[in-house]
């Protein structure tokens, strides 16, 4: 029963954050919207009992995701009128993607799903089963190419987005830390020993 | 507290779900009055520490040595108006107040303080300090957005830049410890390390890991010498410079909250939490120095509070190109290899994986 009005009280949240998102003029509203929407689905997966899943949605995403995000947005200027002049040109194009997109959700949501048998709900597991040590079990066992393989993605892409930054001015000051580091003050620093004033 | 509220006149008629918010709440309400007091205590303590350190005497006016300086504090900032700036973003600036003490104040549900209080014993634990204690830098950016002070902004980016370099090495370093405990569960860090003095802590075997963690904890709150955020002398008081009264105060709440907080948290994955170090010395037989209890938790608690005050009062803030290399090119490398260092540890079973 209370598990009954979380889960509407959470959908209506998520689905209210989620159009905010795409209605409100202020970028780093939007953001927040996305953030709210990322919480609020975490709540839905810990209904799901999916534990794991949803603290870790939290903290990639809202932690440090949305964080770059956030930081991006705050510092654009965005002049909404130039944004917006093009709108009316380009709106039968944007009517004609959309449509698409909803005929290709409604493909797979209405027509292809009759064919599924519906799934019936797993049984509840005791609290005593730890969600991580499941996950982790099969992750590293059944999956262990597939999560390998997303891993070497990912490091190439950091390294081609590092690789990116990496360009050499020239005459660029740069400072030299292991020098700064090594620094004593018999190199800065003279003393000198002269006699006190005598007036 | 159970029992407390099963002597309520009626409390056996309320239905089953309303008794079971009843027994939460009644946990809730202590810990975090128990936690204002500390943050209470906290800053007068840093104040007459700091004050001794520079040969002064620190507050002694209000109360036997100060001692009520605190609350006459708190007065003064209630009674002070909260100057909302002109084209601020009136809701957010109101909101990011409470974005920083929320997670400041929730992750302290998984702290367990002794061997058997902890409020919410869930298996993911550390991960869910993690989740939590990354949320905060919310408060922190929003309130310097929507202050609209170039001030305030600049010492909100240079706060989310830091958050998010040291939060990495933080991580890592927590790697280390769910990898010598085997469990995310807080509680169980903590008895993996029991069975022996304090060499059995893990302290020893994950030295540079305890190292980086209490140092980017301190990155993550804030504190001098990383308060960069803050900068008085560059950029006035960072992110909370438009700030006053009770809203400036519950910043500053949520920042002793949080330093409380990483204490602990180094406190219970480092140093055994409850643990005794004095257990099985027969020279003390059954006093409750060799008995494991809150009164280690809290004295290991109270031992890097200290060290937070010591350092603000020792170091020179960091200059803020120098923050990122540490962040970036020192403690995310070292945590890595002593990751990889471990690995091989629990592969030869050396050290505490010996079995």
């Amino acid at each position: 029963m209370i598990g009954h009005v979380l889960f509407f009280a959470l959908a209506a949240v998520l689905l209210s954050a989620a159009v905010g998102v795409i209605t409100s003029r202020n970028p780093v509203y939007s953001a927040m919207f996305l953030v709210l929407a990322f919480f609020v689905s975490a709540g839905l997966w810990l209904l799901l009992e999916a534990e794991f899943l949803a603290i870790v949605l939290v903290l990639v995403y809202v932690g440090a995701v949305m964080v770059l995000f956030l930081f991006v947005v705050m510092m654009l200027d965005i002049n909404l009128a130039r944004l917006r002049e093009g709108f009316s040109r380009y709106a039968p194009l944007g009517a004609v993607v959309s449509l698409v997109i909803v005929a290709l959700l409604a493909n797979v949501f209405w027509f292809r799903a009759q064919d599924t048998p519906l799934m019936m709900t797993p049984e509840l597991r005791s609290a005593e089963v730890s969600n991580t040590r499941e996950l982790g079990s099969v992750l590293y066992t059944e999956h262990v190419y597939a999560f390998e393989l997303a891993a070497v993605i990912l490091l190439v892409a950091i390294v081609a987005a590092i690789t990116l930054t990496m360009r050499r001015r020239p005459g660029l000051k740069v400072q030299d830390v292991a020098r700064q580091v090594a620094v004593r003050r018999e190199d800065r620093v003279r003393l000198v020993k002269m006699d006190a004033d005598k007036e | 507290m159970e029992a407390l509220l099963n002597a309520l006149p009626g409390w056996e008629l309320l239905p089953d779900t309303v008794q079971t918010v009843g027994v939460i709440v009644a946990q809730i309400v202590p810990i975090l009055i128990a936690l204002t007091l500390c943050v209470a205590y906290l800053t007068y303590a840093e104040r007459k520490v700091i004050g001794y350190i520079q040969n002064r005497i620190g507050p002694n006016r209000v109360g036997y040595k100060g001692l009520l300086q605190p609350f006459a504090d708190v007065l003064k900032l209630m009674l002070k108006e909260v100057v909302i700036p002109t084209n601020s973003n009136r809701f957010l600036f109101v909101i990011a107040p409470l974005l920083a003490i929320i997670p400041a104040f929730a992750t302290w549900a998984v702290i367990p303080f002794t061997e058997n209080f902890v409020l919410a014993d869930i298996n993911a634990g550390l991960l869910y300090v993690l989740a939590l204690t990354s949320v905060g830098v919310y408060g922190v950016i929003l309130a310097g957005w929507a202050s609209n002070s170039k001030y305030a902004f600049l010492g909100a980016m240079r706060s989310a830049a830091q958050i998010v370099a040291y939060e990495i090495a933080m991580g890592f370093a927590l790697v280390g410890v769910l990898m010598a405990a085997g469990s995310l569960n807080l509680s169980d860090i903590v008895r993996a390390q029991a069975g022996g003095t304090l060499m059995s802590w893990f302290w020893l075997p994950l030295l540079p890991l305890f190292v980086v963690y209490f140092i980017s904890g301190i990155a993550e709150t804030n504190r001098a010498p990383f308060d960069v955020a803050e900068g008085e002398s560059e950029i006035v008081a960072g992110f909370h410079v438009e700030y006053s009264g009770m809203a400036f105060a519950v910043f500053f709440l949520a920042e002793y909250a949080n330093m409380i907080l990483i204490a602990a948290l180094t406190a219970l994955f480092f140093l055994g939490g409850w643990l005794s170090p004095f257990a099985g010395l027969p020279v003390l037989g059954d006093t409750f120095l060799a008995e494991s209890g809150f009164f280690w938790f809290a004295l290991k608690t109270a031992l890097f509070l200290f060290c937070f005050l010591w350092f603000r009062a020792t170091f020179p803030r960091y200059r803020y190109d120098q923050i990122m290399r540490l962040g970036w090119k020192v403690f995310i490398p070292v945590t890595i290899i002593w990751i990889f260092v471990l690995g091989g540890m629990v592969y030869l079973e050396i050290g505490p994986w010996a079995r």
